[in-house]
């Protein structure tokens, strides 16, 4: 196991290099708990494959999503002119991300205010790298494992990404089982339209418990997410069930690292 | 010969035509209260659009037994009326059965495979009033259907069925006529039914059936504009101007990127007043009423079938919250119904009624019970956008009333002050990189 070096861009720039690709981290992946193992996994497979990148650091500020999904238009594009600001300084031109909040709003909505990049969530970040012989997984510990895969709202129907996370985890070689709703019909976890950061309004039932018992549902052993909140959605819908003993919740960037014991 | 039928004929076509462009026209004025918004771009992409969606009914089928069943009914619709035409004419011009010489032998076969779409019509109708009335499936019988809009889902089927046994049966007595057409593939099993009648007796059923058919249809016509059924018309430039966009791209408001821009800009002068442009209306951020939506999300509201897939698959609405797309967009056509009625009543201006959308027709607790999942926008079979007006509508209430809730104005401070929607400082953003 080597030892994570994450150079910002800042200190990229004063060496007068420039990275292959910009991690941008967001909210959940630089001070959430759980998030933040994710993404870690993340910058170790990057790390691992040799790909030159670096983060903003201090300098990568809200994309503004929850700010414009709870009605605050003028807060939003104060963030975006701002992280335009940033990004266009340093003439960036590739992101990568592993949230598909900040993913959908660096890819659709900075364009119109001046933000043009090439925007990739993780999941087709890395299967470019797989298909570019890059990247090499093998299954390792979860060969023959059964696994669901969550489809993300922001990458999936908001963005039309369904196979490049699937792709990725058939080369892990496991036994993927798809919720009764996958895909385009995929349940929400509960989380998007900022509700992550509110209590639900009253009704009979919690989103990511009900989600939560789709993926119980398949008898899975993992439940593969792609999202850093609809991983803390279905972690707790799968504690409110009390099966948090036999199933997992990761990301497909932990996945793959642990496969490659990253 | 007497000319009283045809003259009888075509005033009442001509009276049910006007009555329904005048109709069709209050609610084309009435999506045009709406704001202007320009989806005119990329025509071919639309056309292929509205040819998959509205044509190919490609949403439809999703739900195979709906999708089957609607396929039948919409393909015999379409197809039923080139025998309307000749109906038509016949009306028209006191001739019996015009198509018939020019078609020759091919005549009754056409006629058959029409009596064959009628039959399929029938049954399918009869599954789809089962379904709603007898199976009760789930997404009819949400709060939102019941009145007008459950009587109006079932008119809509007797209509239908009430049109089709006219049109067999007029085939069906004709034959038994010395002078009528012979029977086709299924009037040839009803014929004997009506057996034995007088000849006058037959000949009166016979003209009955035909007046029933033909006013039936135009009578049902003119029920379309106050139905959820004007969905046959609407379907069609709906899916035209649909988004195209990804589903996930919000709009930006172009009022806030000027003002953020002039805040952003170091050499712009703080104090130096903006000129004063009294023409320009003060615009109000997101929507309150429903003039405040823009026109797309009006036709969008008159092109809901009421269908309830939106709703099915709505993750607040399947957890018991309030929240139902369908009733959203149910909602923001009776509202602006209501808006365009009083105009009417008002000789053509508004006269303040002291309501709004959204607090009257849609509660605060609705439109903050959605996650943005865009389960309903996927689902819905027309292309309706249902997220865009809650958008509208979270808009105003955050940047006109400050009414979000009072967890999300925290999250909304935090973003503010430390660039993120939780209070941790924006200069611990990089801790995690050696922890
Ligand atoms: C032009 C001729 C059409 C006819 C005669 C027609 C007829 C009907 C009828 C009778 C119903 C009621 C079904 C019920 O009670 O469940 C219905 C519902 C519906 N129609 Fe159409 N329709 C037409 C065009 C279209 C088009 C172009 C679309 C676009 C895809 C469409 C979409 C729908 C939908 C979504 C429903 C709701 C019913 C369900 O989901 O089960 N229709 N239509
Ligand atoms: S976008 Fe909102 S209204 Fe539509 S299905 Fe999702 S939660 Fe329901
Ligand atoms: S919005 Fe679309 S899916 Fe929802 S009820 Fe209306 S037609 Fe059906």
């Amino acid at each position: 196991m080597s030892t994570l070096h994450v150079p910002t861009l800042a200190q990229m720039t004063a060496e007068g290099k420039a990275p292959e690709v910009l991690f941008w981290v967001g909210c959940a992946g630089s001070f959430d708990d759980r998030a933040k193992k994710i993404t870690k996994a993340f910058a170790k497979i990057l790390q691992h494959v040799g790909v030159s990148f670096a983060v903003l650091g201090t300098e990568e500020g809200c994309t503004g999503d929850p700010a414009k999904r709870a009605g605050n238009e003028f807060l939003f594009q104060m963030q975006a002119m701002m992280n335009i600001q940033v990004l266009n300084g340093y003439e960036v031109k590739h992101i990568v991300t592993t949230c598909p909040h900040c993913f959908n709003t660096l890819k659709n909505e900075y364009p119109e205010l001046g933000g043009n990049y090439t925007v990739e969530h993780h999941s087709q970040f890395l299967n470019g790298l797989l298909k570019a012989g890059r990247l090499k997984i093998e299954g390792g510990q979860f060969r023959g494992k059964k696994i669901t895969f969550h489809d993300p709202c922001y990458l999936g129907r908001a963005n039309g990404e369904y196979e490049a996370p699937r792709e990725l985890l058939e080369k892990l070689d496991v036994e993927l089982r798809e919720m009764r709703r996958c895909k385009q019909n995929g349940l929400c976890c509960g989380a998007g339209g900022a509700q992550m950061f509110k209590e639900a309004e009253k009704g009979t039932a919690e989103i990511n418990h009900v989600r939560a018992d789709e993926a119980l549902e398949t008898k899975a052993e993992i439940v593969v997410a792609g999202c850093p909140f609809c991983n803390t959605m279905l972690t707790d819908g799968v504690k409110n069930r009390e099966k948090e003993a036999e199933v997992q919740v990761l990301d497909l960037a932990e996945m793959i690292a642990l496969a490659e014991e990253l | 010969m007497s000319f009283l039928p045809q003259l009888v004929f075509a005033a009442v076509l001509i009276a049910a035509i006007w009555r329904f462009s005048k109709k069709a026209g209050t609610i084309a004025r009435n999506i045009h209260l709406g704001k202007a918004q320009n989806r005119s771009d990329n025509p071919g992409a639309r056309r292929a659009n509205m040819l998959r969606v509205a044509f190919g009914q490609s949403k439809m089928q999703a739900r195979p037994v709906a999708g089957v069943l609607h396929f039948i009914v919409y393909a015999a619709f379409l197809i039923i009326n080139i025998e309307v035409l000749e109906i038509i004419v016949d009306g028209l011009f006191g001739t019996h059965r015009f198509f018939a010489p020019f078609l020759g032998n091919a005549y009754p076969l056409i006629i058959g495979f029409f009596e064959i779409l009628a039959v399929l019509t029938v049954v399918a109708v009869v599954i789809f009033w089962w379904r709603r009335n007898v199976a009760k499936l789930d997404r009819f019988h949400k709060p939102e259907m019941k009145g007008w809009a459950f009587t109006d889902a079932n008119n809509i089927l007797y209509i239908e069925v009430a049109l089709m046994f006219a049109l067999l049966n007029m085939n069906a007595v004709e034959s038994l006529l010395p002078e009528g057409h012979e029977a086709f593939i299924i009037s040839n099993s009803i014929a004997p039914l009506w057996s034995g009648l007088s000849e006058g007796t037959l000949h009166l059923l016979e003209r009955s059936f035909w007046w029933v058919h033909i006013v039936g249809i135009l009578a049902f016509l003119n029920y379309l504009p106050y139905s959820k059924h004007f969905h046959i018309i609407l379907a069609f430039p709906n899916t035209y101007y649909a988004n195209l966009k990804d589903k996930g791209q919000f709009e930006n408001n172009a009022a806030v990127t000027k003002e953020v821009a002039l805040m952003m800009d170091p050499t712009a002068d703080p104090f130096a007043a903006p000129a004063p442009d009294a023409e320009a209306p003060v615009e109000r951020f997101g929507a309150k009423d429903a003039t405040d939506l823009s026109w797309i999300n009006l036709m969008n509201a008159y092109t809901c079938t009421e269908c309830g897939r939106c709703t099915s698959e709505c993750p607040a609405n399947l957890t018991g919250k309030k929240l139902s797309p369908r009733k959203i967009m149910m909602d923001t056509r009776d509202r602006i119904e209501e808006i365009g009625q009083n105009m009417d009543a008002n000789g053509g201006t508004f006269q303040e009624d002291g309501k709004s959308l959204l607090g009257d027709y849609i509660t605060p607790e609705e439109i903050w019970a959605c996650t943005s999942c865009n389960a309903c926008v996927q689902a819905c079979p027309v292309d309706i956008d249902p997220l865009n007006i809650i958008m509208k509508l979270r808009n105003y209430a955050t940047m006109e009333e400050s009414s979000a809730p009072s967890e999300l104005n925290a999250m909304m401070t935090n973003v503010e002050n430390n660039g993120a929607p939780w209070p941790f400082s924006q200069m611990d953003r990089a801790n995690w990189t050696n922890e």
